[in-house]
């Protein structure tokens, strides 16, 4: 289900933990996953939940509660745009505007050839930096003028 | 950087001088090197963070020393320590900046802090979404660890301390501390009810303490310098620096390290004044959870615990969220409400419901659909959920709701008699423009 | 102690319980929802919010420790405004639909709605929708209407020991709902039901089939496992509607299993047996009462006088009552003959003589708890005891560590301590090890009859671990389970266990197959005793001339079905007492009497703690069926035999257990002896079977369930075996394979199972499917199609 490589990572987080507590990694097991299948299927979330000794819907709880994980497909980029009340007034909802405009998509959805879905984010703790916005959970990019989301767009595409 | 003190101190040079070298050519790592050299016992050190007055950074602003001593010393079995880095509170954005730029001295604040209350492991926990400062503290460890500053038998003493960081995944609520706590025990973070306080009941069952990232990060410069000097920084019952953390309608938004009981004046020149040189219109002194004051009343405050409380709001996190006169508070509200109803974990009653019925009826107001009754109806559901839940979101999430309607009433009335703003759209389109210092 | 007031009164409390638990020792009410006594403390609903002195805000009473000095009110305008107000959010999203929920009536939400809901909602937005799940046959979903209380969601975790539900999302998305398509399928999923305040979670077969005060509540008592767990029948128009539990804390506390909340659908099926019948020729005909009975009581007559009274024997079922029981051994013994028993499924009887009181559990359920160390032998627990487990689960929160020995293992969701997975043949083998290593701790003598056995004894790290586990008890059990009293050498089990209870302090008990194996002994339905006479094994080896099979289907109910049948079938003449109408008697029998079951009879069950629970009748019987103990009566009248001039059901108990609901000590005894040196039997060769009886095979109620019989646990038998043994049978899994034995054969979906024993496949009785293949336990041959 999950390559050597991922399940290697797991074991990683796994470590972290005491000996008798290894659900504490079902975090960073679900995000280890996700990194690799692109979101969270029914089955991925059970195979996590076996591999951590832990009941299904257990993960399930987890993987639903925290809005960073999928549990449906998404593009290959997905882009959060903070759009929280600081980021707001430095133009958070203006970036997100003009993100949709370039992509021709609204917020919860994904271009027609699958690379960018667009998503509205709360507080990411980065409100001096705004306007914010992430990309794929990982890359924070901060002081999102128009032309620096032309960049970023153009960027993500290669 | 345009901050000055002893945790973001201005030869901080952005990327480039957060590794160990640098830290410990700044002095780093001496006062836990002094701690075991000299063996100073435990409760000298929690002697020296009382007398120092430091008062949790992440918003509630209990006394640190007090807290620390609260931890029961002669517990059988595993101890734990957490740090709160789940900075997700609008506008507050001191605790990346903190890790990204200097994270050892958090890495030194839990390892004293892990000495003097005997905690055999520690998690820091960061928000998910700042996951690149995740990887750099993961790194900061393992420096440490290599240094023999963490793990067995620290610095060739009988001490022994593991720390390691956890992530978080997209949850405001985690940055509650027993809701963090489930989180790092792997499930959804959900708030416990208390008692049992973590100091008796913490992670895995066991005595647990927990502060914030600044906290941690002061707690070097107290064993170094003395709590004494700490408390010299700012005023009585206010120990130290803080990080403010300054965002919205601002020229220059950013973290600024002054000593508590600077004025607001002072901290809002420091940001450069306000936007586009626009009128003050209104401030949140302490993170979003912290109720509204008018500009004009912001003005005559200080910058510390003690002030803003006179003031009517909190100091909270020193997240200063600063509106200008093209706010419309109505849509500032709306936001802020969405925020919470989006982010209640939904496991009491008051919240789970209440946060979703101050949003839609925030949100009718806001698009011209509300009543003559919603003001009271705001009200009245606030208060109920008030005081009523389990953890501090249900206060959260009216406290701006009470503070918005009592200090801007009148146009949250104008937009229900009129179904429209008081401030002109077009105001209001320029002044949330995309703006970058 | 603590002194503390709640609303003006004063009391003292001891240290460490609740304001909720404080609150109910004076009498007064504080509305909760979530708050359950068997469960953690969740303080999510809130409702429980009361005023405490110097509390700047109303505490929730469930999850606030009483302190000394504490002032509480519970019903003061601080705590009734909280306790609106948490109303009035529970209600904005609730549908409001009592006209059409089968919680209307019993409905935690609407009765405290009444005293602290608004008459109008505030709320103007539109109510959240929330998608029903599909839980499994019992238990219906209407999630719209819950209130997250989240009480489901602990009993699956804590008591049945498996989380299967959960509460996904979040803030107003959050729902409780089990992994995506999983049902709850834990044998005390009923009990959601129960827990459920608001009609969320309700029962599926009782959906829409009556309103609760449509329904009389009549007490009675389960038949089915050996607990008695005291059940509240509701019945509306002379129908048994629904079965619910009646709270005893001493045996089911406040659950039931599903199989004692379920099996009541049973009661009016299709296979109901409503009047007499009479075979002629290859015919049946319905028949009067006084036409079947003259038959019985004249074929009885004319068999004892041609082929003499030993050629007469009765079947009785473990399931039967204590009434039903002795009089069918009075009539079988009374005609002269000792051929009576009820022990069906065992094999071994070779202790009977030595037996001085009825097998049974050896203390009181209620003391389980108290435990620290228990070894369960030959059991599978779970399922066999559903709440026995239950109570072990709890008790294993609390430190008590467990030891097992069988030669398959299900998932107990219990921790098992101390897990030996040994083939049938092997387990004297390792009972013999634990005594020896047991011995060598505790510095105790073994008992000198095992001395040449114990060169056989299998000493290796499994049996060292269980061995020191019970030295460091000082509480300790050792039970015997089904298995065990259903092994082929089920006396040397007996033996050893009973040993390993002496020599390590510990108390020794059965835990009992059925509702009444206990009170099976008391009767005297065992064929030794008063009149000695051939057991169950026997009696079904070499043909009889008359059988009377009281509530039995010998084809499913006894040890080797196949045969049972083969043999009955040569009878003369077999009378079949029963509730039900089962294909199979219409080919055996002669004679139908229709006999009431146990919601339609006075009668007792003696559970294994030896307390005797007697009930009424709490409907009419069907058609023309009658009580089984005043058929059985008449009959012994009808046959002119003394003792039968019983007119009451009191005197009938009396007569079969004294009438005390305190069965006498005296007469409840395990212990049992052999002569001579203990030797123990031979390897097995082949691969041996285990036979398990399935949860909702067990019984004739159960299995005529159709809810119960739509479960996951009565689905289809499979042969299990072990990842080696697979291999070394070359069978694949996921395969049909056909499993045979020298009487016949089986074909069956080979399952692969790491909790079966080398050398062993686990292949359920009570089925039949399986019923060809003779004894539940043997040597069977396992081979590809």
């Amino acid at each position: 289900m999950l390559s050597p490589e991922s399940l290697k990572k797991i074991d990683r987080e796994i470590a972290k933990y005491p000996p008798d507590q290894k659900q504490s990694a079902s975090m960073s097991a679900l995000r280890i996953a996700q990194e690799e299948r692109g979101w969270l299927a029914n089955e991925t979330i059970e195979f996590v939940a076996e591999y951590l000794g832990m009941p299904a819907i257990a993960v399930y709880e987890v993987a639903s509660f925290y809005n960073m994980y999928d549990l449906a497909p998404v593009g290959a980029k997905k882009i959060v745009v903070c759009t929280n009340l600081p980021c707001a007034l430095s133009g958070g909802v203006h970036a997100a505007e003009y993100i949709k405009k370039k992509l021709g998509i609204d917020f919860n959805e994904t271009t027609a050839d699958g690379l960018f879905t667009l998503k509205e984010g709360e507080c990411m703790g980065a409100c001096g930096d705004a306007p914010v916005l992430l990309v794929n959970n990982h890359q924070m990019c901060s002081w999102m003028t128009e032309e620096k989301i032309d960049q970023l767009l153009a960027d993500l595409k290669k | 950087m345009t901050v000055q003190g002893i945790i973001l101190s201005p030869d901080l040079d952005g990327d480039r001088t957060w590794r160990i070298g640098d830290y410990v050519k700044r002095g780093g790592y001496d006062a836990l090197k002094k701690i075991i050299a000299d063996k100073i016992p435990a409760d000298q050190i929690i002697g020296e963070v009382k007398k120092s007055a430091l008062r949790g950074r992440g918003g509630a602003g209990f006394p640190t020393g007090l807290k620390w001593s609260f931890m029961p010393r002669a517990f059988p079995g595993a101890k734990y320590l957490a740090c709160n880095s789940d900075e997700g509170e609008p506008g507050t954005f001191k605790d990346r900046d903190i890790l990204r730029y200097n994270p050892h001295t958090v890495i030194e604040g839990m390892i004293i802090a892990g000495y003097a209350m005997g905690c055999e492991r520690g998690y820091n926990y960061i928000h998910g979404e700042i996951f690149e400062v995740y990887e750099r503290f993961e790194e900061a460890l393992q420096e440490a660890r290599d240094a023999g500053l963490l793990g067995k038998n620290i610095l060739g003493s009988d001490f022994s301390f593991e720390l390691y960081a956890h992530h978080g995944y997209g949850a405001y609520i985690c940055g509650e501390e027993t809701a963090l706590l489930e989180s790092i025990e792997g499930k959804k973070g959900q708030p416990r009810f208390k008692p049992p306080f973590p100091a008796s009941f913490g992670l895995y069952g066991k005595p647990t303490t927990i502060n914030n990232t600044e906290t941690f990060a002061s707690i070097p410069f107290i064993i170094r310098e003395g709590g004494d000097a700490f408390l010299a920084l700012g005023k009585p019952n206010n120990g130290g620096t803080k990080l403010f953390s300054v965002s919205g309608h601002v020229n220059k938004p950013g973290n600024f390290e002054i000593p508590l009981g600077t004025p607001f004046s002072t901290l809002l020149e420091m940001a450069g004044g306000v936007r586009g040189g626009r009128k003050l219109k209104a401030v949140i002194p302490g993170g979003s959870s912290a109720p509204v004051l008018p500009g004009s009343v912001m003005m005559d405050c200080t910058m510390d615990y003690d002030s803003i409380s006179k003031a009517g709001s909190m100091l909270g996190s020193g997240a200063v969220i600063v509106m200008d006169e093209s706010t419309c508070m109505v849509k500032a509200l709306e936001r802020l409400s969405y925020f919470y109803f989006e982010e209640s974990c939904g496991q009491c009653t008051p919240c789970r419901e209440g946060t979703g019925w101050l949003y839609r009826v925030v949100h009718r107001i806001e698009n011209g659909l509300g009543r003559p009754d919603d003001l009271d109806l705001l009200n009245s559901v606030t208060t109920n959920i008030m005081g009523r839940t389990i953890c501090a979101l249900g206060d959260a999430a009216s406290m701006p709701v009470q503070s918005f309607v009592k200090h801007f009433g009148e146009e949250f009335a104008f937009h229900i008699e009129h179904k429209k703003c008081l401030v002109p759209k077009d105001v209001q389109h320029e002044g949330s423009k995309i703006y970058v210092a | 102690m603590l002194d503390i007031e709640i609303d003006g009164k004063q009391l003292q409390v001891s240290d460490g319980i609740t304001v909720m638990e404080a609150a109910n020792q004076v009498g007064a009410y504080v509305p909760h929802f979530c708050y359950h006594k068997k469960l953690s403390i969740a303080a999510n609903c809130r409702m429980c919010l009361v005023q405490v002195e110097k509390a700047p805000k109303p505490l929730p009473a469930c999850a606030t420790p009483v302190t000394n000095g504490m002032k509480v009110w519970t019903h003061s305008e601080q705590a009734v405004k909280a306790q609106k107000g948490v109303m009035e959010f529970l209600l904005i999203n609730h549908p409001l639909d009592c006209p059409i929920c089968d919680q209307g009536g019993e409905c935690q939400l609407q009765d405290l709605s009444v005293g602290y809901g608004g008459a109008q909602s505030r709320y103007q937005e539109e109510k959240r929708v929330v998608s029903n799940k599909d839980l499994g046959p019992l238990v219906s979903t209407d999630m719209t209407r819950c209130i997250n209380c989240t009480r489901c969601v602990r009993f699956t975790t804590e008591i049945a020991g498996l989380m299967e539900l959960g509460q996904a999302f979040r803030g107003e998305h959050a729902e409780i709902m089990p992994f995506v398509e999983k049902t709850v399928d834990t044998e005390l999923s009923g009990n959601i039901i129960d827990l459920c305040p608001v009609g969320a979670l309700t029962s599926k077969p009782f959906r829409f089939a009556a309103r609760a005060w449509e329904m009389s509540r009549r007490k009675s008592v389960s038949p089915h496992d050996s607990l008695g767990s005291n059940l509240v029948v509701q019945v509306k128009h002379d129908t048994v509607k629904r079965v619910l539990p009646l709270e005893n804390e001493e045996i089911n506390e406040c659950w039931l299993s599903d199989k004692d909340r379920f099996s009541y659908e049973a009661l009016n099926g299709e296979e109901r047996l409503t009047r007499p019948m009479v075979k002629q020729g290859n015919s049946w005909i319905e028949t009067e009462w006084s036409v079947a009975l003259e038959y019985v009581a004249n074929g009885l007559k004319s068999i004892v006088a041609e082929h003499g009274a030993d050629s007469i024997g009765a079947l009785a079922s473990p399931h039967a009552t204590s009434e039903e029981l002795y009089l069918t051994q009075s009539l079988i013994r009374g005609l002269g003959s000792g051929n009576v028993d009820f022990r069906l499924r065992q094999t071994d009887f070779s202790l009977d003589q030595s037996l001085t009181g009825a097998p049974w559990l050896g203390m009181s359920v209620a003391d389980i708890g108290t435990l620290d160390r228990v070894l369960i032998v030959g059991s599978f627990f779970r399922k066999d005891h559903p709440l026995i487990a239950q109570r072990v689960r709890q008790a294993v929160k609390k430190g008590m560590k467990v030891s097992a020995i069988n030669p398959a293992f299900d998932d107990w969701q219990l921790p098992i301590a101390n897990k030996l997975v040994v083939s049938p043949d092997q387990m004297s083998r390792r009972l013999l090890g634990i005594l020896k290593a047991l011995s060598d701790q505790k510095g105790v003598e073994v008992s000198p009859v095992f001395g040449e056995a114990m060169a056989d004894a299998v000493i290796d790290d499994g049996v060292l671990a269980v061995a020191g586990s019970l030295a460091s008890g000082r509480r300790v059990a050792v039970w015997l389970g089904n298995f065990a009293i259903q092994h082929g050498n089920a006396s040397d089990i007996h033996l050893l266990a009973q040993e390993i209870s002496r020599v390590s302090g510990a108390r020794f008990g059965v835990l009992g197959e059925a509702a009444n194996s206990v009170g099976g002994y008391l009767a005297g339905a065992v064929p030794f005793g008063k009149l000695n006479g051939k057991n169950a094994s026997e009696m079904l080896s070499t043909a009889l001339k008359a059988y009377l099979l009281l509530n039995v289907e010998p084809e499913l109910d006894c040890a080797n079905g196949f045969a049972a049948v083969e043999t009955i079938a040569k009878a003369d003449m077999v009378a079949v007492f029963s509730a039900f109408k089962s294909k199979a008697a219409l080919d055996y029998a002669d004679v139908l009497l229709p006999i009431s079951p146990f919601t339609e009879t006075a009668g007792t069950f003696v559970n294994c703690e030896g307390r005797a629970q007697s009930f009424y009748p709490v409907v009419k019987s069907l058609g023309d069926s009658r009580p089984g103990w005043k058929v059985i009566r008449v009959l012994g009248e009808m046959l002119g035999l003394a003792g039968f001039a019983l007119d009451s059901i009191e005197e009938v108990r009396r007569a079969s257990f004294g009438g005390q609901s305190s069965v006498d000590e005296s007469k409840l005894n395990n212990t049992v002896s052999r002569e001579g040196a203990f030797v123990s039997s031979a390897a097995a060769r082949g691969l041996q079977r285990v036979a398990d009886i399935p949860i909702y095979f067990c019984d004739p109620l159960v299995r005529r369930s159709a809810s119960l019989q739509a479960t996951k646990d009565a689905s289809e038998p499979v042969v299990r075996m072990n990842r080696r043994s697979l291999t070394q049978y070359g069978v694949e899994a996921g395969t049909r394979v056909r499993v045979s034995t020298g009487k016949g054969q089986a074909v069956v979906l080979a399952v692969e199972d790491e909790g079966v024993a080398d050398g062993c496949v686990r292949l359920a009785g009570g089925h039949l499917l399986t019923a060809h293949l003779g004894t539940l336990n043997g040597e069977v041959s396992v081979e590809r199609l």
